[in-house]
């Protein structure tokens, strides 16, 4: 047992050294200088210009070489530092992230576990019923194949544009300052619903496709055979092909947690949410190295996180998988 | 009389049309008795043994009559059959390996079973252990999970699952194909303890290797191409079959004593007729070597001797004559 997480734990930690490296190496890829970028906003002339740019690529660790860099971008992380944004100088990254985190959990966290049990419950329903398979597994089909940003136009331009019913952009109105009150919260849901709804329709078609075929599979399964021929009731035989088709979607619903906290990036583009996804499309079309970085090692995190989770879920739900811990090569 | 199965007739639908897998199927099972029905691949026997618990599609029930102990068997029912499956007719499935649920413990699914068709699984609890000893499982598999156990194991913990309600007729589907020789002897034993102790009456034993039925059965049902051939007790089949295919078929057996390399195994020329649309009259007309004239027609499946029940127009010539 402390074997097979051990050599889980050694993985897990090679796949995110790895992962925050290349996170690291993109953003310099990129053609351009931030700095640059940065102070061609201020109206600057060439004398103040070099002044200014010496001390901010100093400000930003900049002017050591490529490889120095990259071990003091190591150093500061194991301390807790991720740096300064250059886009929201002088914030603090973690700080930008932190404000943006709560509008990608209340966006998605809602979105990925209804779509998945309204999913899973209409797939289990269509694998049974000729009626609902007919209406429910087309839906679904179209619906798993819309891409998440059309659906979202279409939406806004349906309720925001023609029905004039929700608001087309924004967390909030323009006119409010957060705090604590109904007026406040009830603008938050109305922005929140247009988003919820775009991203929870393609998700519900993906689940739900994939939950009715496993139990197709299932109910042809030589186990679920084995019952009929016995006489058990109809009941029973779904339950057991239900359980079992689950585990699937179970992983997939762990992978889709992974990415919470930048699974809809092009929703919230349309939206101009302020969620990390957002975010992410404002520090790469600023250059922001440090953004762009925090950005992704929060996904980086939340996918290995995710991963591990659904690692010791499924010894809980899965015996087979319990086989592999003792068994050669644990 | 245990079974009686009277014009048993069930197709298979295809899009090109009806498989005509079993046709008019007429015989009858004691209380007791070991009957082995044999027959090449695709002869039909595991549809007769199928049909008799859950006929589903795309198999298709066309006509006959199957009376269990004087009840009539509502097999065309799938619902009205669920009353008789497991109580009364249980089934041993070719895919022991894979019958049971990979993630519940064999004991709790057992549990689950029981409960279901209203059987108490505390009441039968050391029933169901004492089985467990009879074929020699130990009580911890109650606590194992399928994957836990090796392919013999299984086979063995689905006896005991399918007969722990002593049905009255046990079917075993090719139970001892997918072991080794070994474990093949112990099993077919197994079976004949289960019938002995009284964990079924009668067993129907599915299975192409006439050498394992030569062990254990008391009678043999030979079939080819969706019909009945000959039916009589194990040592008259073996010695002096009547049917000219069952004749070739136990021919064909590798004989003790024989090396092999002085006298090549011979087979029977041809091969089975297709049955999406079989030759009329008998099926075994184009590869039989006494075939003649009155063949045309489907020769009745008649009893000659006691309990010796043959369909050969050419079997029933020489019995007459004799």
């Amino acid at each position: 047992m402390s074997r097979y997480f051990g050599r889980k734990l050694l993985v897990y930690s090679l796949t995110f050294f790895l992962a925050v490296t290349i996170d690291w190496m993109i953003p310099r890829f990129m053609p351009g200088d931030p700095v640059q970028t940065m102070l061609s906003r201020g109206m600057l002339h060439a004398e103040g210009l070099e002044v200014m740019y010496g001390y901010y690529t100093k400000a930003f660790g900049l002017d050591v070489p490529v490889w120095k860099q990259y071990l003091n971008f190591w150093n500061a992380l194991f301390h807790g530092d991720f740096g300064t944004s250059v886009y929201l100088f002088p914030q603090p990254v973690i700080k930008v992230i932190m404000r943006a985190v709560p509008y990608d959990i209340l966006l998605l966290l809602p979105a990925i576990l209804l779509s998945w049990f309204a999913g899973n419950k209409f797939g289990a329903l269509a694998a049974r019923s000729r009626w609902l398979d007919n209406t429910v597994s087309p839906l679904g089909y179209i619906l798993t194949a819309t891409p998440y940003m059309w659906l979202g136009i279409l939406l806004s331009w349906v309720f925001a544009i023609v029905l004039d019913i929700f608001p087309i952009a924004g967390a909030y109105s323009f006119a409010m300052t957060p705090h604590l009150s109904w007026a406040f919260v009830g603008s938050v849901l109305k922005h929140w619903f247009l988003p919820f709804v775009s991203l929870f329709l393609v998700k519900f078609g993906g689940w739900a496709i994939g939950m009715r075929n496993m139990i197709i599979y299932e109910l042809e399964a030589d186990y679920s055979h084995y019952l009929e021929a016995l006489g058990a009731p109809r009941r029973l035989v779904r339950k057991y092909a239900f359980r079992n088709a689950i585990l699937p979607q179970i992983t997939g619903l762990s992978l889709d947690l992974g990415v919470i906290v930048a699974g809809a990036l092009v929703t919230e583009v349309v939206f101009s949410y302020p969620g990390i996804g957002y975010l992410i499309l404002q520090a790469i079309q600023n250059q922001d190295y440090f953004l762009i970085q925090g950005c992704f090692l929060f996904i980086i995190m939340g996918v290995l996180l995710a991963n591990f989770a659904i690692d010791i879920a499924y010894v809980i739900v899965d015996p087979r998988t319990r086989l592999g811990m003792v068994g050669e090569g644990a | 009389m245990s079974l009686r199965v009277e014009n048993l007739t069930v197709y298979y639908q295809t899009l090109k049309g009806d498989v005509r897998a079993l046709e008019r199927a007429t015989f009858s099972i004691a209380d007791g008795e070991i009957m082995g029905l044999a027959g090449e691949s695709g002869c039909g026997k595991t549809t007769l043994g199928h049909s008799l618990v859950r006929l589903a599609p795309p198999m298709r029930f066309v006509e006959g009559r199957v009376t269990l102990d004087g009840e009539e068997l509502p097999i065309w029912d799938t619902e009205r059959m669920n009353d008789f499956r497991f109580k009364k007719i249980s089934i041993i499935p070719q895919y022991a390996m894979n019958a049971m649920n990979p993630t519940r413990k064999i004991g709790r699914m057992a549990a689950e079973l029981l409960r279901s068709r209203r059987v108490d699984f505390r009441a039968k609890l050391p029933e169901l252990r004492s089985r467990l000893d009879l074929v020699n499982l130990s009580h911890d598999v109650l606590n194992m999970y399928p994957i836990e156990l090796s392919g013999g194991m299984k086979q063995r913990m689905v006896m005991v699952l399918s007969t722990l309600l002593n049905p009255s007729l046990l079917i075993a589907d090719e139970i001892t194909s997918a072991l080794d020789v070994s474990s093949q002897k112990a099993v077919a034993e197994m079976l004949v303890a289960f019938r002995d102790q009284g964990c079924c009456k009668s067993v129907m034993v599915i299975t192409h290797d006439i050498s394992i039925l030569y062990q254990i059965a008391d009678t043999i049902l030979i079939m080819y191409a969706g019909q009945l051939a000959e039916k009589a007790a194990t040592a008259t089949i073996i010695h002096s079959p009547r049917h000219p295919y069952t004749r070739l078929l136990i021919s064909s057996l590798p004989k003790v004593g024989v090396k092999q390399s002085e006298r090549r195994l011979t087979g029977i020329p041809g091969s089975p007729p297709l049955l999406l649309d079989p030759p009329i009259g008998c099926r075994f007309r184009e590869r039989c070597p006494v075939a003649f004239d009155r063949c045309t027609e489907v020769p009745p499946f008649t009893e000659i001797d006691r309990d010796h029940f043959v369909a050969c127009w050419k079997a029933f010539e020489e019995h007459a004559r004799a």
